[in-house]
């Protein structure tokens, strides 16, 4: 790599925004903002989740038009109405959800997104110019492969071939690494180095912190919608620079755990086996046990077994045999319902599909453990302005950011979305909690929050059974730790003995180690 | 690189969703829809030979004018508001229930079987209120079996409901052709009159059965209550926005697509017993006793946007609609096929200004781009060098 800041560079930036800004009912997402981006460098947009950043991109892109601010492109002052106004001035964006039709080869797709090429096949003349930039960028794809058989990593890569081959000169990567796996992260970091070294300017849109120093020349921070960083050459800056600045306060060091108070299991799984959507034994033969006061972390690539797993214990599997008992009480095979009653919290790992009811507003989906009860059920009615004052002191307890309880809860940001989760499946105050990748895609200050609230569960006597495939976040946090790999746990450790090495291979098969 | 030559219109059209609706805006869009559904209609009336302003204003003056107008539009709402809230729970629950018709028949043939056959001769106290608990049990029962097929089965309800109104249309025709054929009917295929002692009363001069309009307006406050104010009808809500994190949370699917059912099918089997015993007084053609109420419900739950206060207003709406081509049909000599189309006109355009609330739709003209915008100048002038 160390291309960076070798690339010629000219005077004249690309892009400027300036004094951009864009309300939306009750908040302003962009507040007078700055941008700039010159051709030749990757330029890292860093932000929390509902920062601003691509409520700015969006602007660039045609998407939104801006209340305020102007744009220039190439020092030419333009107005951008729509996504073909913006790829005609040569700006073109990837999407956190792609673009694409799935029953359509590469080749359609990418014919379907250029203009002009004709009624009649238009896939086969583009066809070469595909595999010549694909080969020139290393952007390997099967021209004539369906969008369904692509991995996501391949999808991506699609994308990004069709804003090349229409010779985009402004490429906007909307979070584009939380799809990817580790490997392919590093391919599409040589890739944006090498589209930045033949003068194209890069924005990054991102709120990992260690992606703007692997892969950016500068980076601007937003903060609630305000520049708080602009333009920042990444070399003159540090990790716990930027993070200050991107959530207004120090990090807190590293979090610290009493040692645990291990109590009577509340979680035991025996000899466990579970069939996937498809049918094949994902889940073969697992048994362990979560006990009160304990974190017990499944380390693992995901697709192996975990989620079969969780779904099992939870009641949302039938397990083909094995037997899962919480608290003393077999559950295998009963439904949610009969799970949940015993004290069990679960963090689902698919938010949109588990986690809430979007249309429902905020209030209603706190009390969705609690609705039975009173003082939340009076008789035969809710008490709505119980309800009502009891979730307006949980979103202020939980710091959820929302207008007001009656919003609907499918309007509030992915963060904010994960806290009011937690907030009610805590609840109840759960003897046992199954969290599935709970702190994934989320920013820094939510994932902090999550984090030290699973550490007080735990610390209030509950079991906590941690599914997660960021192994800082499991060895942080666990207990012991069980290393899944094709549906059987090949290694049970403790934090002391475990480094990422010995966990990384285990994870990878090739290193077995049972003992607990 | 091919950038073709686009043909440009001088205006541009462009769509942008709407974030926030004022009740002002939906008031005048309301009010525009409805008129622009006259205007167009005035066009159709006028190709018949008619001036639309007479048969608008005949009709209307006569709805709202006259004493009969009114009642009528009231008889026409009862089952509407009775089978539209009772949609209304189900649809919440985002079960599709659309066998309201026959479940409403359903209410009639069981009301009538308890009035000519089981106890004719009960007085009215005893009598209509088992009439209308049996018409209940009828149109939950026959909910039920498509309720039970979804719940334990996950058989599409769309399908079994729309299937069992044609099995319950034949089914009073079965009994009207068949066992039930009055004696007193000269051959004619209805039932015998049910007995007085069973015929609902009706507001002196008009024809309005007030007791099944009571019944009406009660179920409507009833289901507010419940879905707003009860514990089940949290679950319905819950269930019908996300049922896979319903089913997480330990609501039973099963439990949640039964009640509903249950509920608005016995609703319209209500409807049923009214039509029955407040207006027709025996089961006959099943054309006559329903007219389509079970359907039109759906139209009318929908208009309310599935808020069982806002029902009252909307099948008052839908029934001044029926009346309207009644009269346009009977006093104006406006054809069958004219009314069809003043219908259609009219909810095609609200369901168009539907999308209107809901989405900007904003013109602009292109001297403007040209001047200002992108047009085609600036990006060939940017077109990136190639590599």
């Amino acid at each position: 790599m160390g291309a960076r800041g070798e690339a010629p560079r000219s005077r004249e930036p690309l892009v400027r925004m300036v004094g951009i800004t864009k309300r939306f009912p009750g908040v302003i997402a962009n507040d007078k903002v700055d941008f700039e981006l010159m051709p030749g460098e990757v330029h890292a947009l860093l932000g929390e989740n509902g920062a601003g950043k691509t409520t700015l991109m969006n602007i660039l892109y045609g998407l939104y038009r801006p209340d305020e601010g102007q744009i220039f492109i190439g020092g030419r002052e333009v107005e951008i109405r729509s996504p073909r106004d913006a790829m005609r001035l040569g700006i073109g964006m990837v999407h956190q959800h792609f673009k694409l039709v799935s029953t359509l080869t590469v080749a359609e797709n990418i014919a379907l997104s250029l203009e002009g090429t004709g009624l009649i096949l238009p896939a086969r003349r583009v066809r070469a110019r595909i595999l010549e930039v694909a080969q020139h960028y290393g952007l390997e794809v099967d021209p004539d492969a369906r969008i369904w058989q692509l991995s996501v990593g391949e999808r991506q890569r699609v994308e990004i071939l069709k804003l090349l081959i229409r010779n985009a000169k402004v490429l906007i990567l909307d979070e584009p690494t939380t799809v990817l796996a580790p490997r392919e992260r590093e391919e599409l970091f040589k890739v944006l180095r090498k589209l930045a070294y033949e003068g194209r300017g890069i924005v990054f849109i991102t709120h990992k912190l260690e992606e703007v120093f692997r892969v950016a020349d500068r980076v601007t921070v937003l903060r609630k919608g305000r520049v708080v960083a602009s333009g920042l050459p990444v070399r003159s800056t540090t990790p716990s620079e930027l993070a200050k600045l991107m959530i207004g306060r120090e990090l807190k060091p590293r979090l610290v755990k009493k040692p645990a108070r291990l109590g009577e299991p509340v979680l035991e799984v025996e000899d466990l086996s579970v069939l996937d959507d498809r049918g094949l034994l994902a889940v073969k033969g697992v048994s362990f046990n979560v006990r009160r006061g304990e974190i017990l972390g499944i380390a693992g690539v995901a697709g192996n077994g975990q989620r079969e797993l969780v779904e099992a214990i939870i009641g949302l599997r039938k397990p083909r045999s094995g037997r899962i008992r919480i608290d003393g009480h077999d559950v295998t095979g009963k439904a949610p319902a009969d799970v949940l009653k015993l004290g069990v919290a679960y963090i689902p790992e698919d938010r949109a599909r588990y986690g809430i009811a979007p249309d429902l507003s905020v209030a209603e989906n706190l009390i969705l453990k609690l609705y039975k009860v009173p003082p939340f059920k009076k008789g035969f009615f809710l008490d709505e302005e119980y309800i009502l004052s009891w979730s307006r002191k949980v979103v202020s307890d939980f710091g959820i950011v929302t207008p007001n309880v009656r919003a609907p809860a499918g309007s509030l940001s992915g963060g904010n979305i994960q806290r009011l989760i937690l907030a009610r499946e805590l609840s109840t105050r759960p003897k046992l909690i199954v969290a599935s990748h709970p702190t994934f895609g989320l920013d820094v200050a939510a994932t902090e929050q999550i984090r030290l609230l699973l550490i007080e569960q735990r610390e209030r006597g509950a079991g906590v059974l941690l599914v997660s495939e960021d192994l800082s976040e499991i060895m942080e946090l666990s207990d012991r730790i069980a290393v899944m790999h094709e549906g059987q746990i090949v290694g049970l450790l403790s934090p002391s003995e475990a480094d990422v090495e010995k966990i990384g291979l285990m994870m990878s098969g090739k290193l077995k180690e049972v003992d607990g | 690189m091919a950038i073709g030559l686009k043909l440009r219109l001088p205006i541009e059209l462009k769509i942008e969703k709407r974030l926030q609706v004022s009740s002002r805006l939906r008031i005048g869009i309301s009010l525009a829809s409805l008129g622009l559904a006259l205007a167009l209609s005035s066009l159709i009336f006028a190709l018949g030979g008619l001036s639309p302003l007479a048969v608008y204003g005949t009709t209307f003056s006569w709805i709202f004018g006259t004493s009969a107008g009114l009642s009528f539009l009231i008889v026409k709402g009862i089952p509407l508001l009775l089978c539209a809230v009772g949609l209304v729970v189900a649809f919440r629950a985002q079960v599709w229930n659309i066998g309201a018709e026959g479940q409403l028949l359903l209410g009639a043939v069981a009301s009538a079987g308890l009035a000519l056959f089981v106890m004719p001769s009960a007085p009215a106290p005893i009598l209509i209120p088992l009439m209308f608990i049996s018409g209940f049990l009828a149109g939950a029962g026959w909910a039920l079996i498509p309720a039970i097929l979804k719940a334990k089965l996950k058989v599409n309800e769309v399908i079994t409901t729309l299937m069992m109104n044609y099995i319950a249309s034949k089914l009073v025709e079965y009994l009207i052709y068949g066992p039930w054929r009055g004696k007193t009917t000269w051959g004619f295929p209805y039932t015998d009159l049910i007995p007085p002692n069973a015929v609902l009363p009706t507001v002196p001069g008009t024809s309005i059965h007030w007791p099944t309009l009571i019944l009406a307006l009660a179920s409507t406050i009833i289901v507010f209550m419940l879905m707003e104010r009860t514990s089940l009808g949290y679950e319905v809500k819950v269930f019908g926005d996300n049922p896979d994190l319903a089913r997480a949370a330990g609501i039973r699917p099963s439990k949640i697509i039964i009640l509903t059912m249950l509920i608005s099918g016995g609703l319209a089997g209500l409807a049923g017993v009214g039509e029955l015993a407040g207006r027709h007084r025996m089961l006959r053609n099943p054309l006559h006793i329903s007219a389509g109420y079970g359907f039109t419900a759906i139209i009318v739950a929908w208009l309310a946007r599935l808020n069982p206060l806002a029902c009252v207003l909307t099948s008052l709406f839908m029934g001044s609609l029926l009346v309207a081509g009644c009269v346009m049909k009977s006093s104006m000599g406006v054809s069958e096929a004219s009314v069809n189309i003043f219908n259609g006109l009219i909810l095609a355009c609200i369901a168009a200004g539907e999308v209107m609330l809901r989405y900007k739709v904003r013109l602009s003209f292109s001297w403007r781009g040209r001047r200002r915008g992108v047009g085609n100048g600036p990006g060939r002038a940017h077109a990136p060098r190639g590599h």
